[in-house]
Order: structure tokens, then C-alpha cells, then sequence
């Protein structure tokens, strides 16, 4: 199946991907072709296959409400690009 | 003495009997890279300073075992505290964490000394380490050839001499096939049972954390440190770590072994089926039981993987916001702007093509039709090895279709290039161990061997790939840059 122009516009819009018409066009050459191919996994009935959600058997992992030693705000600010009076700064939202 | 040649455990023989001390084995590894770094192009940073300081802390310290005092290498996605973690990608260029992931703790925590990090394609998606943001690394028995990927820049640095064994990450083959290419041993554990804390996440229901070593009986005594129940790692498993060591008694008499039929087509090259045939039959003189097997749903494995692997990484990759670190746009005037530009700007073009196929793939209306079936048919192929080790205790094949391809050759055929993971996908979508081990050279390039085990029963994997080592010459097969072999 083909992807249109306005399906990877609308997927690049919900991935918050800023693409070039270039990568626009090849990612719509390329994901199509990718689909084509998946499209044979359509030959396996699975109706009555549970989905394989987890190769081990989950269960709820529980600890005791303790804090523990972790990174200090100056660490995790470190690394970020635009920081102002210890917070993260960003574009105006409102 | 060429300390840079030898394996971990020679190495400890050697400090323990007092005749070389950690310093010398750092100084032989940085000559070492001295040479060859320039064509094998493996490392993005060296840790000379912490480096030489360890091992003379060790040193000092006077006592020796296990991996003290000696150095490893990481794939630059493990989180090191205080030294940069690119992830090969643009978006992380000057990321610099403030902890350490629990992998190469434990490492730390046991004396070893981490020497620097290593190539991989970007956030480890890719098959050559031509998708790397930085650099492409080499193979070093034939520089103009790929070492295979993600953890190239492991399998080169560890087939290059430049060290003795590295920490990387196996989500579809990023361990064993680049091992496969560059004839070393490599090793992807069970899903759970080493901690993905500190690890960045491709895709979480199939990464693992593993070893690429210079052989079995190495890589046996790192995973024993590695392995086991982590707090910071929830899907981390709480299964008793076994003395992997205590099981390599070169012995496979009695054990049955399975080979599936399809892993011997699937694009397989016929030196390829060869050579493993033959392995087999090497198995078979040493004892062991050999039959064919059938796995029926392998072919689905890769499309089901191609729906799994980007779908999970979409997601996990939603976290690259320009915000908290990483690359960041500082144009735009709006935030969603900021974002858009953020991760167009700083991830390279494998990366957004899978981003892009996994949001497709999840988003509304199509769940269904392809993250649900692809989990449904990753039912059918984890059954499939139920199956088939019911009566057998291992499964053999080869790790790769074909033998390392050239530089360039690949990466304009996105395709062609997932078909490398053919044989070694099925395995993270059923969460089994598999280990990749040199059995011939074809043409003067390694083939790999995959053995596959049941879940946990690494100490069976290493037991049969340590036997078919004490009773063959591959592993000790090194290259000699710029062609030829050294023995």
C-alpha cells in the first residue's frame, strides 16, 4: 500500500518530526515499501492468538516508600539546553 | 609480549602471577589503539585519564581476580556518569549523564576499568554502523568492509585488539551479528536477565543487554557479574545466576540439538550452510544427538519485528523534546515548533524513518492491524521454539545469510539491509538467549554460528559454544589489518 502525501504529513505531525519535502518523499517511497512487505504477516490467521505482551510472567514490582540517593537538580539541569533560575526554560506557551 | 592479544582470563593469570601489572595492560591497549584506531574508527571517546588513574589505584591496591584491574569497552549508549553518552546520535552529541547504568556498574564495582565508548549505528538502529552520526567503523579483516551493526564499533575495537570485551545491546542482532562479521563471540542473554537500567531504550519487550568477547570462557565470567535481578529494572528477572564458569567442561555428549530448516534458506549463502553444516558435524563427533527441525513461522519474524522494533521506539524516543536535554532548536517561536525542529534536527534519517513507521503503526485505526497482529504472530514464533525445545536443549544456525558486506554497499537498500536480522530477530521476539561463535572463514572473512538456548539456560549456550571452541581453531584466528591472518 501506498502512503499519501497527506498520511506523512499527518504521521511527521503526530511524531513531531519537522521533515524536508526530500525526507517526505523518500519516507513515503520507503515506509510504503516497508508495509508491502508486512503485509504478508495478513497470511497467518491469528483470530484466536492471544497477543505475546510479555515474554516473562509479569507481576506488580512493589517496594517501601523510602527515598533513595538519586541525581541533584543541578545534575539534571546539566544537561539541559536553556535553563533559567533552576528550570527549564522553553518558548512562550501562553 | 603483546598484552593487547590476550584474552580476559590470560590476562588475570598474568597479573595474579605478579608478572604484569594493570598499568602495562592499559599502556599496551593505548599503543595499541595508537595504530589501529585510525582505520578501525570504533571508539567516539577514550577515557585516558580515568583510565591510567584505575589501574594505578588497582595497582596500588596490589590484589588481583576475576576483571580487576582489567579494561572493557561500552557501546556509547550505556550511561556512564560524568563521561559523555552520545548514543551516536546528534541529539545527544554533549549529553553527559549524572548516573551510571547498573551493566557497567557491577563492572566497575568488580575492578573493571572502562577504556572508552563505543561506535554503534544511532540509538542503535542499523545493521553497519554506517547510520552512526559521527563516523562509520571498520572491519578490521578487511577495512573497506562494515563490522556489522548496532555494536559495530564493540565488535571492531574487541577484533582489532584495542580491547579484550565490551558491554552492547542486542534488540534485533546488534551483538551477534556484528560478532558474526568481525569473528568474536557474542552473546545475547534471556530478555531479563541483565538490568537495562542506564541502558537507552530502542525497544524495551526486545532489547537485552550482552557481551562481546574474544571467547566463551570470557564471556562466561562477565556475565556472571552482569546477570541478575536489578531494583532499577523492573522487567529485570529474579532468577538465580548459576556459576556459568562451573559448566564449561567441553563436553556435549548426550546433548540434543536441534537445527531449523529454515534458517538454512532465508538469502543463506551456500559457504555459509556449509560451513555450519559442518560445525554440526563436529557437534555430532563430540556426542551430541544433531536433527533437523522445523520453526514454520520464521519468515514472519522480520515483518513482525518491523511493526515491534519501531512502534516501541517511537515511543520511547517521544522523550527527545529539546526540553530537558539534548539537541534543541533555538529558532522557533513556539513549543510545538521547538519540538518538531528539536528532533528533526537532531535525529539522522534511520532513525526518523523508523519513528516514522512506528507512529504509523500505532496510531489510530491501524493498532490493530499492526502492533496487535505483530504481537499476535510473536506468539506464534515464540511457540514455535516451546516446540522445538521440548525435545531438544539447543538450537543451532548461523547468525548471518552472508559474511561482512562493503562500506556503501547497503545503505541506500533499507530492505536488503533488514535482512541481515533475519536469522537473529526471531530470537529477541521470544525473548531467548543466543550467542554468535566463529566457525570457518569464508574467503578470509568470518562466518558466525548462532546458537540459540531455552530461556535462563545461558550455562547450556556457553557449555556447547565452549566445547566446539576447545575443539576447533576459529577463535583464535585474529586479522591482521590490511589483510592476512595472524594465528
Amino acid at each position: 500500500m501506498a502512503l499519501s502525501p497527506e498520511e506523512v504529513n499527518h504521521v511527521a505531525m503526530l511524531a513531531r518530526l519537522a521533515l524536508s519535502e526530500d525526507e517526505k518523499t523518500a519516507f513515503a517511497e520507503q515506509l510504503s515499501l516497508i508495509l508491502d512487505y508486512v503485509e504478508r504477516l495478513n497470511e497467518l490467521d491469528t483470530g484466536e492468538v492471544e497477543p505475546l505482551i510479555h515474554i516473562l510472567p509479569v507481576f506488580n514490582v512493589l517496594r517501601p516508600d523510602e527515598a533513595l540517593p538519586g541525581s541533584s537538580q543541578e545534575e539534571i539541569l546539566s544537561n539541559a539546553p536553556l535553563v533559567e533560575d533552576g528550570q527549564y526554560k522553553v518558548p512562550r506557551i501562553i | 609480549m603483546d598484552l593487547y592479544k590476550l584474552t580476559v582470563h590470560e590476562l588475570q593469570d598474568k597479573l595474579l602471577a605478579g608478572e604484569i601489572t594493570s598499568e602495562d595492560i592499559v599502556k599496551s591497549l593505548f599503543s595499541r589503539i595508537a595504530v589501529v584506531e585510525e582505520k578501525a574508527q570504533a571508539f567516539i571517546t577514550l577515557c585516558e585519564e580515568t583510565a591510567w588513574e584505575s589501574a594505578r589505584r588497582i595497582d596500588q591496591q596490589g590484589e588481583y581476580g576475576g576483571i580487576k584491574g582489567i579494561p572493557y569497552g561500552l557501546k556509547d549508549l550505556f550511561c556512564t556518569r560524568g563521561i559523555k553518552t552520545t548514543c551516536a546520535s546528534r541529539m545527544l552529541e554533549n549529553f553527559v549523564p549524572s548516573y551510571e547504568s547498573t551493566a557497567s556498574k557491577l563492572l566497575n564495582e568488580k575492578g573493571g576499568i572502562l577504556l572508552g565508548k563505543l561506535n554503534l549505528d544511532e540509538f542503535a538502529m542499523g545493521s553497519s554502523t554506517e547510520q552512526s552520526a559521527f563516523f562509520p567503523s571498520r572491519n578490521p579483516w578487511d577495512w573497506e568492509r562494515v563490522p556489522g551493526g548496532s555494536s559495530g564499533g564493540c565488535a571492531a575495537a574487541v577484533a582489532a585488539g584495542e580491547i579484550p570485551f565490551a558491554l552492547a545491546s542486542d534488540t534485533g542482532g546488534s551483538i551477534r551479528q556484528p560478532a558474526s562479521y568481525c569473528g568474536i563471540v557474542g552473546l545475547k542473554p534471556t530478555y531479563g536477565r541483565v538490568s537495562r537500567w542506564g541502558v537507552a531504550a530502542f525497544a524495551s519487550s526486545l532489547d537485552q543487554v550482552g557481551i562481546l568477547s574474544r571467547n566463551v570462557r570470557d564471556c562466561a565470567l562477565i556475565l556472571k557479574i552482569i546477570a541478575g535481578k536489578d531494583p532499577l529494572d523492573a522487567s529485570s528477572a529474579d532468577i538465580e545466576v548459576p556459576d556459568y564458569s562451573a559448566f564449561l567442561d567441553g563436553e556435549v555428549k548426550g546433548m540434543r540439538i536441534a537445527y531449523p530448516r529454515e534458517y538454512f534458506r532465508q538469502g543463506v549463502t551456500e559457504s555459509i550452510r556449509t560451513a555450519v553444516m559442518k560445525a554440526l558435524r563436529k557437534f555430532e563427533e563430540l556426542g551430541a544427538i544433531v536433527e533437523e527441525v522445523s520453526l514454520p513461522h520464521s519468515e514472519y519474524a522480520l515483518p513482525a519485528y518491523f511493526i515491534v522494533a519501531p512502534a516501541e521506539a517511537s515511543t520511547n524516543l517521544a522523550r527527545f523534546d529539546g526540553v530537558r536535554y539534548g539537541w534543541r532548536d533555538g529558532e522557533a517561536a513556539n513549543v510545538a515548533d521547538m519540538f518538531s525542529l528539536s528532533r528533526a534536527q537532531g535525529f539522522g534519517p534511520e532513525v526518523k524513518r523508523r519513528i516514522m513507521l512506528g507512529t504509523y503503526a500505532l496510531s489510530s485505526g491501524y493498532y490493530d492491524a499492526y502492533y496487535l497482529k505483530a504481537m499476535k504472530v510473536r506468539r506464534l514464533i515464540a511457540a514455535d521454539f516451546a516446540e522445538v525445545f521440548r525435545d531438544f536443549d539447543l538450537i543451532v544456525s548461523p547468525t548471518t545469510p552472508t559474511t561482512a558486506f562493503q562500506l556503501g554497499e547497503q545503505i541506500d537498500d533499507t530492505l536488503t539491509l533488514y535482512m541481515n536480522d533475519a536469522l537473529t530477530v526471531p530470537v529477541n521476539m521470544a525473548g531467548l538467549p543466543g550467542i554468535s561463535i566463529p566457525c570457518a572463514l569464508d574467503d578470509g572473512l568470518p562466518v558466525g554460528m548462532q546458537l540459540i538456548g531455552r530461556a535462563f539456560d545461558e550455562a547450556t549456550l556457553l557449555k556447547a559454544a565452549y566445547a566446539f571452541e576447545q575443539n576447533t581453531d576459529y577463535h583464535r584466528l585474529t586479522p591482521v589489518p590490511g589483510g592476512g591472518i595472524n594465528e
